[in-house]
Order: C-alpha cells, then structure tokens, then sequence
C-alpha cells in the first residue's frame, strides 16, 4: 500500500463557527493505481488532497505514506516527502511565473536532486512543450500551462501524483489532451494517481471511484 | 440633484471603504507623506526662525548696516572717547552691551541711532519719550517673562516687542548701563553721512579701530548657502517621503481597479467618479500633512539647537533658540503634500478617467505595470547623466550645482531598476543550485514591485556617502590647515601698543623664532581685505601650503617684489599666480602665491612685514606667534621680563581644539538629517515589502507545495532584502562620491569661495554600507516571519479551485 488514510477527520473554524470537512475519513491507495474522488463543491475533495499530500494536517487521523506517517512529521519532513515523493497538479496551474518553462519542469526534480534529463526530454516530448521551453508562464495558453504542471509535478518521477480538478479550467477539447497527456505518463512511470474531479468523463477513466459527501466516503 | 448627491456619498463610501478594508496602506499612505511633509516642513521651520532672526537682529541692531568704531585691544570705549570724535564732526552713536539673567541687554541712544529708532510698538504721538519713559526694556514675551521670573519687573517696565531679536532686550543705553552697572561702552556705530571733513580717527583716539560691515553684510549671502543646503536636503528628504506615497497609491488604484470598473458598470459617471478619487486623495492629503506637520514641529525643535551652534560656530549668527509655528513654514508643509500627492495621483487619475469600462481588473498586474516603460526610464536617467555633464562643463552657479546633484541622483533613481535588473539576471545565470536560479529569478520579478523603495534607498545613501565624503574631507583638510597655520607652540595677545616693543624684544631673546601677527583693513585691487604682515621666516615657509604658487613664491614675498592672496579672494577677483594685485596707497605687486583659507568669509592679503610697515607706519604688533621647544620657561622668562601675565599666552593645542569643537558641531544637523533620510527610506523598503507580502503568496505557494519549508522562505525573502541591499549600497558608492565632488569643487566653492580636495574614507562607506544592509534588513524583517510563521491554510487558498 502506497498512500494510507486512517480516521481523519479535519475541521476550520471562523467568525461564524466550526464547520467540520472531514469525518472519520479512511481509504487508501496502492502503487501505479488510479483514483477519482468526487463529491459537491465544499465537500471536503480539495482538503483531503491536500492533507494527503502534506500540505495540511489533519486535526485527528493519521496519513501514511510508504512506511512514513506523513501526518507525524515536521514541517521539514513533509517538506522533504513532498519533494521526493509527491506531485501535484492544481486547477489553476501554479507555475512559478518568474521561472521559463524549462526551469519549472525541472524545478521539483532539482529541489529532489533527481534531475534525470531523458527524463525531463521526455516529458517535454510526450507534453508537446518543446516550442515552449524558453518561454515564461504568462505567455502560454491555459491547455499548455497545464501540460507544464503535469510535467514538473512528474519530473522528479513521484510514487504519487496528486491532481485537484486539473482540467476544470480547461475546454473540453484540450481537457481531454491533457487528461490523456497525465495518464500516459503516469503509466509510464509507475505512479499512483489521485484525482479531484467534478467530471463523470475523467472519473469514469480511473480504476477506483471514491465520492465525498458531507466530510464523510460514500 | 439629490439622486446624484446620493450616488456621489455611495461612491465616496465605496472608495473609503477599501482603506477599512486595507489599514496597512492607509498607515503606508499616511505614514509616507507625513514623514515626506515633516522632513520638508521641519527644515523649513528652522530656516523660518534663524531668518526671523537675522531680521530681528538687524532690526535692533542696525547690524550688516554700519561700520563700527571698537577698542583696538577689545576692551571697552569710554565715554570721552565718544564725546571727543561727536565734538570732532564723527556721527557716531553709542551701544553698551552685556549680559544679565541670561539676556543679553542692548542699550542704544535713539537720538544720535544712525538708524532712527528700532522697530518697536511705540505710540505715534511721541515714540521717543516713550522709549526713554520710566525704565522701559523691550524684548520677545518669552525674554520678557524670563526677565520677570529672575525678579527684574520691579525696577523696570517690561513691554512685548516681536521685533526685538530673541533672548535680547533692548532699551535707552542709560537704563542698560544702570542695569549693568557699568559707565563705559562697548561700541559705536558709525552713521553712513559723515561730514567731509574730519579728523582721522588715529589723531582722536588712536586706541580705537574702524571695524568695516563688510563682514557683516556677507552674513546674509553665507547663511543663504547654509539654508539652501539645508532646503536641498530637505527636498531630498521629501522626494524619498513621495516615493513612498507614490507606491502606496500606485498599489490603492491597482487594487481598485476592479471596484472603479464595478462602480462605472453601476452607472456612476466618469467624471464624478474622477473627481471623488481626487477629492479622496484631496482629503488624504491633508490629513498626512496635518500629521507631517506636528512631526516636522518636533524634528526641527529637536534640531533647532544644533542648528543655532552650526550659524554661530560658522557665521557667527545669532538666532533663536526656541521654535515658534510661523505660518511660512507650516503653509509650505501643507502645500507640498499636496502638490506631492497630486504629482503621484495625477497619472492615476488621468488612468481612472482613461480606463475602458472592461479593462482587466486584475490586482497583481500593478507590480508587473510598473515595470512596464523601463526602457523608456533608462533612456530618460541617460539623458539625465549627459544633461549633469553638459552643466558640468558649461555651467556655474549655486543653482547649476543643485541642478546637477539632482540630475545625478534623478537619474541614478531611474536607472536603478534596470541596472539591478541586469545584475539580478547575470547572476541567476551564474547560479548552480536550482533554489538559487530560482531566488535571482525571483528578485527579478520582485524589482518592479520594488523600485520604488531601492529608489529612495540609493538617493538616502548615495546622499550620506556623499556628504560623509564631504564633511570627512573637509575635516581632515581642516586639521591640516590648522597644523599649517598654528604652527607656533604659543600665542601672545597684549593689550596695548605700549607693551609691544618691550615684549617682542623679551620674546626674541628666549624664543627660537617670533612672528608678529600684524592686520589691517585695506583694499586690493579695489575690494575689501584683510591686509596681513608677515615676518617670513623657515615656520612659514617650511608649513604653508599653497594651491598655487611661483618657485620663489616666499623670497619674493620677503622682499617686497610679490604678495600672497587667500583662495576666496583670489576666486571673487578671478585673479591667480602670477596676476597683479593693487593695495590702496602701493604699486601692483604680482600675486607669488594662493593660499587655502577655509572658514574664512573675508579676502585676504599677505605681504611681508617691511611692506605691511611701509603702508602702515603707525601699526603696532599686538599678537605674536612663537617657536620654543619649552612654552612654560619661556612664558616664565616673559613674565619676569615684561610684567606680561599668563593669561596673555595661549597654547596651540587650546587654540586646535576649540577650532575642532566648533567644527564639529557644525555639522550635526547634516548628519542627523541624514540618519532620518536614510530612516524614511527603510521604512519606504518596510512598507513595500509588506504591501507585496501578500501577493507574494500565490508566487510562493507553489515553491512551498514543492518541498521548500515557509522557515526557508522567510530566510531567502530576508536574504533577498539583504542582497538587494548590497547592490543598492554597491551602486550608491560611486553616486554619492559623485555627489560629494560636485558639493566639494562646485556647490562649495560656489557657497563658500574655497574649494577642499576629496578623499576618500573606505571605513565610513563600510559603515554606511552596514547602516543600509541594516535598514534593509529590518525592514524585511517582519515580512520575513511573517512569511515563515504563515498558517499553511494561507498558502493553502492559493489552490482552493475556487479562489
């Protein structure tokens, strides 16, 4: 077992009061399989991710991630697992704005000190990125600026990759290159995927469905 | 009308509401002009007084009006010296001052006052029994309350006269004698309408001396350089203020730019929307300066003193001690944050009424907006650069070296962005580590949003090297002009001509060389100087150092066949080596040398002694400089031969070191002016930092979610700050050494009449250097942890699908 969650449960409060995201949430996830989770807009999808990929903790629960308890670790730890272990495609791309394409493709991988440059080539072959190397983030289209995301999040060869709504700023056409783009790869190179979705289409591709509702799986 | 005076208070209300929703540019915005507008307004309000000053002062003096007769040996006039030059046909009017309760009381005779009576609050009908009256002082309220307090309104009548000089009180000179207790005088003033013919004041009273206004009168023009010295800083200081105010409303508009297109789309017209955003800024404006202004009353209070220690140490001006709210300067604070908050707003404004009713409204274009024109700010700091060197060459003027210092520093501002930029560039190039690549890269995109605060950053520490560099060069130029001129180990003052002779005669029998100091006033080639005899001998020779001067400069001299000029006069007659030179009543003799002269206001002549005895016979030594291995014997010797006390000999050392004290305090007010510039400009790069912070998120979010840790982020945003510190520090060196070499060979001898070599102080730079990386890192110090101590939620919306 790759990634594993065990009765996490994950609550914010404001002004207004405490709203509970997650309850008691477990499942798991193996090496080189495929998940979608899906469920409504606030139902917690985007806080599980991120708690699964140490970008939050959880209030109660614990995270596992190979042999490492994820949720246990200091801040320099996770920091540490995210570098070697995880990737991460977000909606809105995040690339780092002040970096050309190229740089940002290899940025994680060099962070990890896995730079494998065949591997990066390939990346950019199979991501149709080439004619885009040299080129900063503001000057690509949104399809192209997700095809970077992918790449760097899968340069530094992640035993997980982690996506939230990764086309759900893109049309239908380009959705599907991309979506098609990240499997292949993701095929390639072994890793364990979880998907964020709202889209029936993208989940219907994923070996496992998993649905989010009310902080709780369904 | 009133549907549109509903729609005008909506308006308002929706723009007001972004600084509820902001406070921290609100308090940048308000932080930045008052701190612009009290600098400004400060250093105004200590021009005001010292002026107000000079005013009173000539008001109830007469002084920089009139020649005055003093005692050739400094002591007092008796009256029968007066009596005897009025019965001679000389129109002079008798003064007695002194001091009492911490006043200085001034006694005048209204009816032989060249000037009439001062200006006082006298009764039309008849001002003089008025001021004769029954023991009247006239004085400020708060000389005038000082004088009650130590006890004196019982003897005299005190009565307010704004007019009268600070710390003074003026009154019917048989009044201040009584107070003082004294019969004789202290000077007299000389009427410009003289008789034609009258006897020569040496046939009258031979112990007393014409003192010319000449001295005097160049008060006014010295001080003038002094207070458009202070102006100019203040202006800098006010520039580096606006950067700040200009930063925080280019970021105000940015991020109203979607709540001005929302509010047009409503329906509120582009006019009235335009005229609400200048009202706003109208209303904003005036608080800050409102705020400035109080600040400026406690930066020029706390400055005053120093200020009053610079005008006498340097001029021997005399001015107010305390601070009054003249509305000259507090009228001038509010209208330059005004007019400074229209210059930043006015191409904001003109944006508001240009912007289609689409436009993006995206907050963080503002950072990448302000780098746009870069080109278009280099090729203008350019012509900056060349305009500074064509006025370099073709220019002169007090005005033309402040033109140039501004092109120099306007430009160097300019070109600041993109000079880092290139720098930031090479070195990501260079850099091996992925975090480094990334963290140059990075800077690069963070320069436009910070230019602003590097900006005011270079222009505060190009100004404190540039000064340092000046004050520095002066002082060490200073010492060695004392060292060359107090060469002898003591110094003999007598008190009459009577004990010349016999003590010169005491002197040359123990010393190893005597020097008598001989002066008059004269004139030379047609202007007022200072004629000096010399005996020349291996001292002068052996410690003067001359700009200029011919190979047998001091044998020519010595033999009467060339004389010796001071720098200033050698620049007002445009004369140098070799020129000749007319002393009233002689023959042209060439100029054989030109000496430096520093602090010196007055020309100068030096000739040797035979031709200073040539032209004054009746002159009498009555200062001698002297060269002895063994000062305590040799004052010892003296006395026992001449009677001469010890109180007539002064040390050399004593003479250097109140010289150097007065030297130091003259320049206090500049540095403390420069430690607040370079204050402001730290907070500029703090409130810069800060407002980015938080767009700073969604560039960082994605580093972090890679594996970097927020510690490390805070440690790289300081290391930033520091780096770009450093640059800023690396490039202000060579623009405040440029700075300091047109203060020191143009502004200088423009203001002063003498120009100091420069040299160079690689310790102080270091220091300011650190001074600056310490601002710098300060400033990004709160940013920095804040950024390290973020809550992870925080950087986690930067993901949220929906944000």
């Amino acid at each position: 077992m790759l990634l594993a969650l065990n009765s996490v449960a994950k609550a914010f409060s404001d002004e207004t009061g405490t709203v509970a995201v997650l309850r008691d949430v477990s499942c798991s996830l193996d090496a080189g399989e495929t998940l979608a989770l899906t469920g409504e807009s606030g139902s917690g999808k985007s806080t599980l991710l991120h708690i699964a990929a140490g970008l939050d903790l959880p209030d109660s629960g614990t995270v596992m991630l190979d042999a490492d308890t994820l949720s246990a670790q200091t801040d320099a730890g996770r920091a540490a697992l995210r570098r070697g272990k995880i990737g991460f495609v977000f909606q809105q791309f995040n690339l780092i704005p002040s970096l050309t394409v190229r740089a940002n493709v290899e940025f994680q991988a060099r962070l990890a000190r896995k730079l494998d440059p065949d591997h990066i080539a390939h990346l950019v072959a199979e991501l149709k990125l080439e004619p885009h190397q040299h080129k900063y983030p503001e000057a690509l289209s949104g399809g192209q600026q997700q095809r970077v995301a992918i790449a760097r999040a899968l340069a530094a060869r992640p035993r997980l990759l982690l996506a939230d709504e990764p086309t759900g700023n893109l049309d239908e056409n380009t959705a599907g290159n991309v979506l098609n783009a990240m499997l292949s790869l993701v095929n390639d190179t072994g890793a364990a995927l979880m998907v964020v979705t709202h889209s029936a289409t993208i989940a219907a591709r994923m070996e496992r469905r998993l649905h989010l509702s009310g902080g709780a799986l369904t | 009308m009133t549907a549109m005076r509903g729609i005008s208070s909506m308006t308002l209300l929706a723009l007001l509401s972004h600084w509820r929703r902001n406070p921290l540019q609100l308090v940048t915005f308000m932080t930045g002009l008052a701190l612009a507008t009290a600098l400004w307004s400060g250093v105004q309000a200590i021009n005001a007084e010292a002026r107000a000053s000079y005013q009173a002062a000539a008001a109830t003096l007469g002084e920089g009006q009139f020649d005055q007769i003093v005692a050739r040996d400094g002591n007092t006039i008796t009256l029968q010296d007066f009596v005897g030059l009025r019965r001679a046909g000389w129109q002079v009017s008798p003064v007695v001052e002194g001091e009492l309760h911490g006043v200085r009381l001034v006694g005048v005779d209204p009816l032989t006052s060249p000037g009439g009576l001062p200006d006082l609050p006298l009764g039309s009908s008849a001002p003089l029994q008025e001021f004769l009256g029954d023991g009247v002082l006239f004085g400020t309220a708060e000389t005038l309350a000082h004088l009650q307090d130590a006890g004196l309104a019982g003897h005299v009548v005190l009565q307010r006269a704004p007019s009268v000089a600070p710390g003074m009180a003026l009154g019917d000179i048989g009044l201040i004698q009584t107070l003082l207790d004294r019969d004789d005088l202290d000077r007299l003033r000389v009427s410009a309408d003289q008789p034609l013919r009258r006897p020569a004041l040496s046939s009258i009273a031979p112990h007393l001396r014409v003192q010319e206004t000449i001295q005097r009168s160049d008060l006014g023009q010295m001080t003038d350089s002094f207070h458009l010295n202070l102006t100019a800083f203040g202006l800098l200081s006010f520039a580096v203020g606006l950067f700040i105010v200009h930063g925080a409303i280019g970021l105000t508009f940015e991020q109203r730019r979607g709540t001005l297109r929302t509010l047009r789309a409503l329906g509120v017209p582009l006019r009235r929307l335009t005229v609400l955003v200048a009202i706003e800024m109208l209303c904003l404006s005036i608080l800050g300066a409102l705020l400035g202004i109080v600040l400026g009353y406690v930066v020029a209070a706390a400055l005053l003193p120093d200020v009053a220690a610079t005008l006498r140490g340097l001029y021997g001006a005399s001015m107010s001690g305390t601070l009054s709210l003249r509305p000259e300067w507090w009228l001038s604070g509010f209208a330059i944050a005004i007019v400074g908050t229209t210059v930043a707003t006015a191409d904001k404004l003109w944006q508001v009424a240009h912007m289609p009713l689409l436009a993006s409204a995206h907050p963080r274009a503002w950072s990448m907006k302000v780098g746009q024109g870069a080109t278009l700010r280099s090729l203008f700091a350019v012509a900056l650069f060349l305009g500074a060197l064509v006025l370099m060459r073709v220019g002169d003027g007090l005005l033309t070296g402040f033109a140039i210092q501004g092109a120099l520093l306007l430009g160097a501002a300019l070109a600041l962005p993109a000079v880092l930029s290139v720098v930031a560039k090479a070195l990501q190039g260079s850099a091996h580590g992925v975090v480094s690549h990334w963290f140059w890269a990075d800077t690069r995109q963070q320069l436009p949003g910070l230019s602003l605060a590097l900006m005011a950053l270079l222009l505060a520490v190009s100004a404190n090297i540039g000064v340092a560099t000046m004050v520095s060069s002066f002082r060490l130029t200073f010492i060695d002009f004392l060292d060359q001129r107090l060469a002898s180990e003591l110094y003999v003052a007598l008190e009459t001509d009577d004990q010349s002779a016999a003590v010169e005669a005491s002197l040359l029998a123990h010393a190893g060389e005597v020097l008598p100091l001989l002066s008059a006033d004269t004139q030379a080639n047609g202007i007022r100087v200072e004629l000096d005899g010399v005996r020349v001998g291996p001292t002068y020779r052996e410690n003067w150092q001359f700009l200029g001067q011919s190979d047998t400069a001091w044998s020519d001299v010595a033999d009467g066949k060339a004389l010796i000029v001071n720098e200033q006069f050698a620049r007002r007659a445009d004369i140098w080596v070799g020129d000749p030179v007319t002393l009233r009543g002689a023959d042209p003799l060439p100029i054989g040398a030109v000496v430096a002269d520093y602090g010196n206001p007055r020309g100068q002549v030096v000739v040797s002694e035979a031709l200073f005895f040539a032209l004054f016979p009746d002159a009498v030594a009555l200062r001698f400089g002297v060269r002895t291995d063994a000062p305590d014997v040799l004052i010892d010797r003296v006395g026992q031969d001449t009677g001469l006390s010890r109180s007539a000999f002064t040390d050399q050392a004593e003479i250097k070191a109140f010289s150097l004290r007065v030297f130091e305090r003259t320049f206090t007010v500049t540095a403390a002016l420069n430690i607040l510039t370079l204050g402001v400009a730290g907070f500029a790069m703090l409130m810069s930092l800060l407002t980015l912070a938080d767009m700073r998120v969604p560039q960082l979010a994605p580093v972090w979610a890679a594996g970097l840790t927020r510690r490390t982020l805070g440690r790289l945003e300081l290391l930033r700050a520091l780096a770009l510190a450093v640059l800023v520090f690396l490039l202000a060196l060579p623009l405040g050494l440029a700075l300091a070499w047109v203060l020191l060979a143009i502004i200088n001898v423009e203001a002063f009449g003498w120009r100091l070599p420069m040299f160079l102080f690689p310790g102080q730079y270091l220091q300011l250097g650190l001074l600056a990386v310490m601002a710098g890192a300060l400033a990004a110090l709160w940013p920095a942890l804040r950024l390290a101590r973020m809550a992870p939620g925080t950087l986690l919306k930067v993901f949220a699908n929906d944000r």
